[in-house]
């Protein structure tokens, strides 16, 4: 499955490269927990992590957990890998993922067929440690509907 | 101030998209084909005081100076046009712009993209096309969508199709007769890639699935290419040997970058690019006798048909069904084969969406030349579905 960690290889698909403004992001995500950042002022989540609130500049960006709930917004299954690095993977399920708090992520659904695979599907993050320093969000499907 | 009728497209030139280059130079290329739409406007370099390009890798800044030296140009107004395949309507409106403005009278818009056999780096073998190919580390793309394999554009493209399947449903022969009739095109232009090669709606659903629901023949092969226009200030058209492609109109909207970030899937920002375009212009859905549509997939076509005000919004593939998309048909879309069926070269790809509209425009698309083509439009698509740019192209002022 997409971003299986082995032990004897080492992880060779493209990692995130944090910067100080997304770092609490991948901070989180090592503690298996999913962090966004909200807008004080329109109450708002928003991804990705921004150097500057896009409400404005009289705004402040507070880092709060989320659920980690959410839905399918859309997804494709690859049939053909989108980059070399993922030839292994096919097929496999690339989405975007629309969270109870709002916002979207893009992430692959794993731990299912790709073909249940559909748009509205339930699902509920999953966090995948590839690197000692790097665990990815993923998402998985959830078996309860959202409420 | 309105841009209605102020300039017009008084020079073309293109090269035929071909599968890869042997040793040119991007800035070689953008320079070749921004002579010779000079030329063809029956002007000389000395006349021109403006030009735009396409950002390339050779000139990772300053590369309007990098083409105006290499050209010998002495310009009034330049700049990088990087709107992805928008790019080349976006130099058109930005040119008109400029003009009206009274920074300069004459400018050069200039696409290139090159493709060697052999590549180091770039995950999909594009030297310089300007649309992937560089790796840029620490940007919201590197850090939240490559990792997950969301990398290129097919994904964002199944994405989208897969959403509007959901939302208001499509057929996939629907989608694939875009494909065949483009085809159709390119079966009468000589210069297209796959001139001599008919397809049929079973050969498009017959062909390998890439990215659910997208198949092979829905999505456009990489090529090399180069093309470019002349914008000129309207009544300096008067005085040249074509005859103009008048811009009545333009419009542009962007709302993101990265897919996920979109803030519809099936409600896109070429709306609001083509309602500025038709306010500008004057003219309404039913005046336009061309569609020259941006075509990076078959779901491009669907949404900007949709979009763009030619069919309502979810009877996109029921507009389709109705209708002859041929260049002799009574919609005429994309006859020069579309980018799909011509060539996506690259960044030049968006520009041959304009190149098209205007021979057709000027009379000169010979053996698929529209009938009665007064007025055209076109729409620039860059990104995945990110920046819209649409034009509004007219035989008259």
């Amino acid at each position: 499955m997409p971003g299986e960690l082995s032990p004897k290889t080492p992880y060779a698909k493209p990692l995130p490269d944090p910067n100080p403004v997304t770092q609490p992001f991948w901070d989180a995500a090592k503690e298996h927990r999913l962090r966004l950042q909200r807008s004080r002022k329109t109450g708002q989540f928003i991804h990705y992590p921004r150097a500057v609130s896009p409400f404005g500049a009289n705004d402040e960006l507070a880092w709060e957990d989320v659920s980690g709930r959410g839905h399918v917004w859309s997804y494709t299954v690859a049939r053909r890998a989108t980059a070399p690095q993922f030839e292994s993977d096919v097929p496999y399920v690339i989405a975007i993922v629309e969270l109870e708090e709002g916002p979207h992520l893009t992430a692959n659904i794993i731990d299912c067929d790709p073909d249940t695979v559909r748009v509205g599907l339930p699902v509920e993050a999953a966090f995948v440690d590839v690197t000692p320093e790097i665990t990815l969000v993923q998402f998985r499907p959830r078996s309860a509907p959202a409420e | 101030m309105t841009l209605r009728g102020k300039t017009a497209i008084v020079g073309v030139a293109e090269n035929r998209p071909t599968r890869y280059t042997e040793g040119a130079t991007t800035l070689g290329m953008l320079a070749d084909v921004a002579m010779r739409a000079i030329a063809d406007a029956g002007l000389e370099p000395a006349e021109v005081d403006g030009l735009l390009t396409a950002s390339f890798a050779e000139a990772p800044f300053m590369a309007p100076a990098t083409v105006v030296e290499y050209m010998g140009l002495d310009v009034h107004y330049s700049g990088v046009v990087d709107l992805g395949g928008a790019t080349g309507a976006g130099m058109v409106a930005r040119a008109a712009a400029a003009i009206a403005a009274g920074l300069c009278e004459t400018v050069v818009c200039t696409t290139a993209a090159r493709r060697e056999r052999r590549t180091t780096g770039g995950q999909r073998g594009s030297a310089s096309s300007g649309f992937a190919g560089r790796r840029v580390d620490r940007t919201p793309e590197s850090e939240f969508e490559t990792p997950f394999g969301a990398i290129g554009a097919n994904y964002g493209y199944a994405m989208i199709a897969n959403r509007y399947r959901h939302e208001y449903g499509v057929t996939p022969g629907q989608l694939a007769k875009i494909a065949v009739a483009q085809r159709y095109n390119a079966c009468h232009n000589p210069d297209a890639l796959f001139f001599g090669q008919p397809i049929s709606v079973e050969d498009v659903l017959a062909s390998p699935m890439i990215v659910d629901p997208l198949h092979l023949l829905e999505i456009v092969m990489p090529a090399a290419g180069a093309a470019a226009v002349v914008v000129t200030s309207a009544r300096k058209a008067k005085r040249l040997k074509q005859r103009p492609a008048y811009l009545l109109g333009a419009g542009e909207h962007t709302t993101h970058r990265g897919i996920t970030y979109a803030p519809s899937l099936t409600n896109t920002a070429i709306k609001a690019a083509a309602d500025a375009a038709f306010a500008m212009a004057g003219v309404r859905r039913k005046d336009i006798d061309l569609a020259s549509l941006y075509d990076c997939y078959t779901i491009t076509v669907l949404l900007t048909l949709e979009d763009a005000g030619f069919a309502k919004k979810g009877q996109g593939g029921a507009f389709v069904d109705g209708h002859n998309l041929q260049f002799d048909g009574d919609f005429p879309l994309n006859p020069h084969g579309g980018q799909l069926s011509f060539g996506q070269a690259g960044i030049a790809g968006g520009m041959s969406h304009v190149t098209e509209a205007a021979r057709q425009v000027m009379g000169r698309a010979q053996g698929r030349q529209v009938r009665k083509c007064e007025t055209a439009f076109v729409n620039g698509n860059g990104g995945i579905m990110s920046e819209q740019v649409s034009l509004i192209l007219g035989r008259d002022r």
